[in-house]
């Protein structure tokens, strides 16, 4: 009888870091109904970008439950930006979201497809599609972790980055 | 004994975590389990072991929800071999089968001998004699050894305890994400880091052989598709096309590669030739098309679509294109696995507006749900189809679950230091 080999690393030290840096707590935040927001401070590293830019473009546009229509509030908030963008020559990056029900690369289509509409939008806008970027997610990188509707209403996203 | 290092190391620096490894819950047993009592094996040498090499085998023979373990104490004799037995003794504290055993070291190297026999108390007889041996560092992985002979005896079904597990692990510190694709045995120890990213890695799965993995991974901003060989840590990127490169599943045979490519707009299930890395479509439609994995003949892929409005799982035969719907309880089926026979599958069923991991049999087509909490996801089963492991949340955080396909026996895999998920179940391993 033969006996598993067992595959080892030597990443002991870099394990007993990934425990230490482990001992992080989730905070809550109130929700927030409004469907279009500033950019959450747990959202991901942005690249440079001018200030007055990155509040123009920049944003976070939510979602329904399973949805990937953009509701009107949501347009209108996009006219503005399709508007801005139209000035620039940057690029314009669209990370689509979803919540952690469901299965992960299910809510990767389905962060896709959000990304997506967003950019078809824009496009119709009159922004060139070459200055558009989309990516998915999907649940990967929750803006706020925890569970629970208020949550997972803030998951349900598509991030607006832009980057000269 | 590196374990043990690490744990005195950490125990110097933080005395709040004790250790770095998943654990075993175990939170609803079997109610007529098979009894049998391990005794503990004899030792003849003074110096103490790392391991309990006994413990191990009851913890595993208790986890498959086929056993109850006799305590020590209820033990009128420790006999270890089968000519010391009285069975009337092990008849009378209702032990239905004893396992003993001599350790010995074998002489001029760091090697460990374990022989041991199996009894039937009922028939007097004993029915399964063995031996093996292992280094002193992989004591483990020859309890696991034992393990599958006894339960295979006893069962007739090949036990899967020296099978091991991939999952991925994320943890979070002043806002960053660390993501990490683990190995581990299947009880969860001796644990390994197969890569390490700032960015999310996804979806990790088998080559049938057991020697490669291959997972997503966005370490450069957008996922692609890599595998990786376990022995040699080389890794070869697979695609990198624009939009999802996903779901990555071996064919049976080795040589093909399922995968979800969104680069024709929508997601589509494509399968790869692994050695001239051509391409085939073999599911597309303008809705979702993903989470691919073969039949156990290799010759259909099911997968999840919401082609009909709200996702269920569907079945492609590779021949003829023909594709079929298989789900029809539910408002949300997903990401299918078959069982090894292919008589059924198991996938993520939505009842309730709750996540289970359910199992479908085909020939009734019922759905029945093998878990209770909320999210559950990613079922991934034992290759000798007794178990099924999956994801879901307890107390706020990502964890590792276990349900036998039967629903009789669940225990819990929590991690102590992060939030852990997308177990996948390795095949037989040599």
């Amino acid at each position: 009888m033969t006996l598993l080999k067992s595959v080892k690393t030597t990443a002991g030290i870099a394990l007993a870091a990934l425990i230490l840096a482990g001992c992080s707590s989730t905070s809550t935040t109130d929700s927030d109904d409004t469907m279009v927001d500033t950019m959450p401070v747990e959202a991901q590293p942005v690249a440079p970008v001018e200030v007055e830019d990155a509040f123009v473009i920049g944003t976070v546009l939510y979602f329904d439950f399973d949805k990937s229509e953009l509701r009107a509030d949501v347009r209108a908030s996009l006219d503005e930006r399709a508007e801005a963008l139209q000035s620039k020559s940057g690029v314009l990056r669209l990370e689509g979201h979803a919540d952690e029900s469901g299965t992960r690369e299910y809510n990767m289509a389905l962060g896709e497809r959000r990304a997506k509409a967003v950019a078809n939008y824009l496009s119709s806008q009159g922004v060139p599609a070459s200055q558009i970027e989309t990516v998915s997610y999907g649940e990967e990188k929750p803006a706020m972790l925890g569970g629970g509707s208020d949550a997972m209403a803030k998951n349900r996203r598509v991030e607006l980055i832009y980057s000269e | 004994m590196r374990k043990q290092w690490l744990a005195a190391w950490l125990l110097l620096c933080v005395t709040s975590i004790a250790s770095a490894q998943l654990t075993i819950e175990i939170t609803q047993g079997n109610d007529s389990p098979t009894s049998i009592a391990i005794v503990p094996f004899s030792w003849a040498e003074r110096d103490q072991l790392a391991i309990n090499i006994t413990a191990v085998i009851g913890s595993d023979l208790y986890r498959s929800g086929v056993f109850s373990i006799i305590d020590k104490k209820d033990m009128l004799s420790l006999p270890d071999n089968s000519g010391d037995v009285f069975y009337r003794d092990w008849r009378a504290i209702g032990s239905e089968y004893i396992l003993v055993g001599q350790l010995s070291k074998v002489v001029g190297n760091k090697t460990l001998q374990l022989n041991y026999e199996l009894m039937d108390v009922q028939s007097q007889k004993t029915i399964l004699v063995g031996q093996v041996s292992a280094k002193e560092s992989e004591l483990r992985g020859l309890a696991h050894a034992v393990s599958d002979d006894v339960y295979e005896e006893i069962t007739g079904i090949a036990g899967a305890f020296s099978t091991k597990i991939l999952y991925v692990s994320a943890s979070q510190s002043t806002g960053q994400f660390v993501y990490r694709l683990m190995l581990s045995d299947a009880d969860g120890y001796d644990e390994s880091i197969v890569f390490e990213s700032g960015e999310p890695i996804m979806s990790p799965t088998w080559s049938p052989d057991g020697t490669q993995v291959a997972y997503v991974s966005f370490e450069t901003r957008k996922a692609a598709i890599y595998r990786h060989t376990l022995a040699s840590g080389l890794k070869e990127r697979l695609t990198d096309f624009p939009g999802i490169n996903g779901a990555p599943n071996w064919s049976p045979d080795g040589t093909k590669m399922a995968m979800v490519l969104s680069k024709g707009n929508n997601p589509d299930i494509y399968i790869m030739d692994l050695t001239s890395k051509r391409l085939t479509r073999v599911a597309s439609h303008f809705a979702i098309d993903t989470e691919p994995a073969w039949t156990s003949d290799g010759k259909a892929v099911v997968f999840t679509s919401d082609r009909g409005g709200k996702p269920q799982i569907y079945k492609v035969t590779l021949e003829d294109g023909w594709v079929e719907r298989l789900t029809f309880e539910g408002s949300y089926n997903a990401r299918a696995r078959m069982l090894p026979d292919d008589r059924g599958m198991i996938m993520v069923h939505r009842r309730k507006g709750q996540y289970h991991v359910a199992l479908q049999m085909f020939d009734t087509g019922r759905i029945y749900s093998l878990s209770k909490t909320s999210l559950d996801e990613s079922p991934t089963i034992a290759p000798n189809g007794a178990m099924l492991m999956y994801a879901t949340q307890y107390q706020k955080k990502g964890i590792l679950a276990a349900v036998s396909i039967d629903g009789s026996v669940k225990y819990r895999l929590p991690s102590t230091s992060s939030d852990v998920r997308e177990p996948a179940w390795s095949p037989f391993l040599d």
